[in-house]
């Protein structure tokens, strides 16, 4: 199979099915947009988390993830938008790439492009995206397109990422495929469970084990304070007396054949156990909630550049990334905590994907000339990282989101915007704390009253 | 492990005694004290706005809970459905709740919204199907 298409998105959760549908909505015809989703069916990691609270901001009622999944899906299927199940794709690459590489002119590729379109060569065509996919009916596929929308999602960190040590015994499960196990295959990973790490997916999975009437003995979190969010906290565990105890870790899983207990031991400040707080908890499952990271290989593998700290793709104001025409939007970008986010995030991408198509421009915007200014936006004093990074002044949009999160719980504090070294913008924060993103909203008529914006600055005072 | 007192027994204690909990309704997280007046009205401090002390006052009154689960479909293309109660019921319920609905089975293909079991538990709410199963294809 071979095909041309104007947009692809790869990955079919949240984040694909919102860019898919507004990327129609922005004038691209059906048959030239194609969604690849890997699994056997749409909607990504909403269909397994079955609990409710989500489309709060979205749709104004509280609905489970099956149920939200099921509105964009049904979006999807009106806009008669064609999707591929069971596919993944295993690589994306740019059009004469190949020679680029091997001359090393990586680097030396925009100021080229931008070369040519000063002389007028080249200015109309969108360079072409080669996007090799598989799957079990067709083998190997490779299609065209124009733009692509990055909405991969993320995975959860891993028992090896953790470096516990022990034998690699039965019983140790990341929160997620529990949660896969439970709520769409119907079995139960085990009966005495202990938890590490108090990420969202971890405290809904103590509930939903409880629930099927395993008993949670506890959930240790590293850190002094949970990554998850209050609610979950409140009506996961405390509904179910369940323990937490924060700055605790496991420093030994023991049995061979199956899980039969863990050591949990408290932590100094620096994360090191403290001797002589080691305790034995009895146990056949544990569940792994340490933290989730954005799934780029394919990112990489194209040359899209990452932010260490999100390990995310570094995008612009368009959710653009370095790579021309490549668009990032979901948890492929950062990690969210709340679907209606990522909704919104990958409308956008959609939207922009399809302006960039129908501007068909070639030249390299990210960090050009021809955009007018770039400001770059950084994030400052407690402040992790920022999305996006960069602001093209010509393409910022009325209402700029700028979405972030805060390295450390902060009550009382003030978040500060400063436009080259002016403060332009000073808001109180009763409370903000790790676990849940953070926003601002710039007006473009506010950038217009600073013509010599080069920095927008975003610290916590 | 006695950390607080449980969640689900606090409906029963909660015009006697003191009871402390943490507000949900945003990141601030107040930890809110409340304390029953003799005439049965509550004492509610350490809130710093209006929907936390609305917040402690249904929970110690009428907690209620969305509950959510699984129930095995039959001739499904999964071998199981999530579902939910239609509204919230009385956090005390839940676990009757969730005995109520381990024998169901139902005959694919099921759709969001077809009721799995009517009036969950005596709560008077239907637990309803969240999402769409079809028949198993060959």
């Amino acid at each position: 199979m071979k095909k041309r298409v104007d947009i692809l998105i790869v990955g079919g959760g949240p984040a694909g099915l919102a860019a898919a549908v507004a990327a129609k909505e922005a004038g691209i015809r059906s048959e030239n947009i194609l969604l690849v989703e890997r699994d056997g069916e749409l909607g990504g990691i909403l269909n397994q988390c079955i609990h409710n609270g989500f489309g709060l901001h979205t749709f104004k009622e509280e609905l489970t993830g099956p149920e939200y999944a099921a509105r964009y899906e049904g979006k999807v299927y009106d806009a008669e938008i064609p999707y591929l199940l069971n596919t993944i794709v295993v690589d994306i690459r740019m059009e004469k790439e190949a020679e680029e590489k091997e001359s090393g002119a990586m680097e030396s590729a925009p100021a080229e492009t931008g070369e040519k379109n000063k002389d007028g060569n080249d200015s109309c065509v969108n360079k072409m995206k080669y996007v090799t996919a598989m799957n079990k009916s067709e083998g190997l596929l490779t299609v065209e397109a124009k733009a692509v929308v990055l909405a991969m999602g993320c995975r959860e960190r891993s028992r090896g990422a953790l470096n516990i040590p022990g034998y690699r015994p039965a019983g140790i499960y990341s929160a997620g495929t529990a949660q896969r196990y439970v709520n769409i295959e119907g079995r139960m990973p085990g009966r005495e469970v202990v938890i590490l790490g108090s990420g969202d997916i971890g405290l809904i999975m103590a509930r939903r084990m409880t629930l099927e009437g395993a008993k949670v003995k506890l959930v240790a979190e590293l850190l002094p304070y949970s990554g998850g969010l209050k609610r979950n906290i409140v009506q996961c565990l405390d509904d179910f007396s369940i323990p937490l105890k924060l700055s605790h870790t496991i420093i030994d899983i023991d049995g061979k054949e199956r899980v039969k207990g863990v050591t949990v031991a408290q932590v100094d400040e620096n994360r090191r156990p403290i001797a002589g707080t080691e305790e034995y908890i009895s146990c056949d499952t544990l569940l792994l909630s340490c933290g989730l990271i954005p799934e780029n290989e394919l990112s990489a593998g194209l040359g899209v550049t990452l932010n260490p700290v999100t390990s995310g793709p570094v995008v612009n104001e368009s959710l653009e990334t370095d790579v021309e025409g490549v668009f990032a939007c979901g948890n492929v970008l950062h990690v969210h905590d709340l679907v209606d986010y990522v909704s919104e995030e990958a409308e956008n991408a959609g939207r922009n994907a399809a302006a960039y198509i129908m501007r068909g421009r070639s030249e390299k915007e990210m960090t050009g000339s021809s955009s007018g200014q770039v400001i770059e936006i950084k994030a400052d004093k407690g402040v992790r990282y920022t999305v996006p990074s960069l602001l093209r002044q010509k393409y910022v949009q009325e209402e700029q989101v700028i979405r972030f999160r805060v390295g450390d719980a902060y009550r009382d504090a003030v978040l500060a915007v400063y436009f080259n070294d002016t403060p332009v913008m000073r808001i109180n924060k009763r409370a903000m704390v790790p676990g849940e993103m953070e926003q601002v909203k710039l007006k473009k008529s506010k950038l217009k009253d600073y013509p010599e914006l080069r920095e927008i600055r975003i610290a916590i005072e | 492990m006695d950390i607080k007192k449980s969640g689900i027994e606090t409906e029963t204690k909660a015009t006697q005694e003191k009871q402390e909990l943490v507000c949900i309704r945003c990141p601030i997280g107040c930890r809110i004290t409340v304390e029953s007046n003799p005439d049965r009205t509550l004492h509610i401090t350490g809130n710093t706005c209006g929907r936390g002390a609305e917040y402690a006052e249904k929970e110690l009154t009428d907690p209620t809970r969305i509950v959510t689960s699984t129930v095995r479909v039959r001739n499904g293309n999964q071998p199981v459905v999530s579902v939910k109660t239609k509204e919230d019921i009385p956090k005390g319920k839940i676990m009757e709740c969730m005995e109520a609905i381990r024998g169901v089975e139902l005959e694919a293909p099921v759709h969001i919204g077809d009721v799995a079991l009517a009036d969950v538990a005596g709560t008077g709410v239907d637990m309803v199907v969240t999402k769409d199963v079809g028949l198993v294809t060959a």
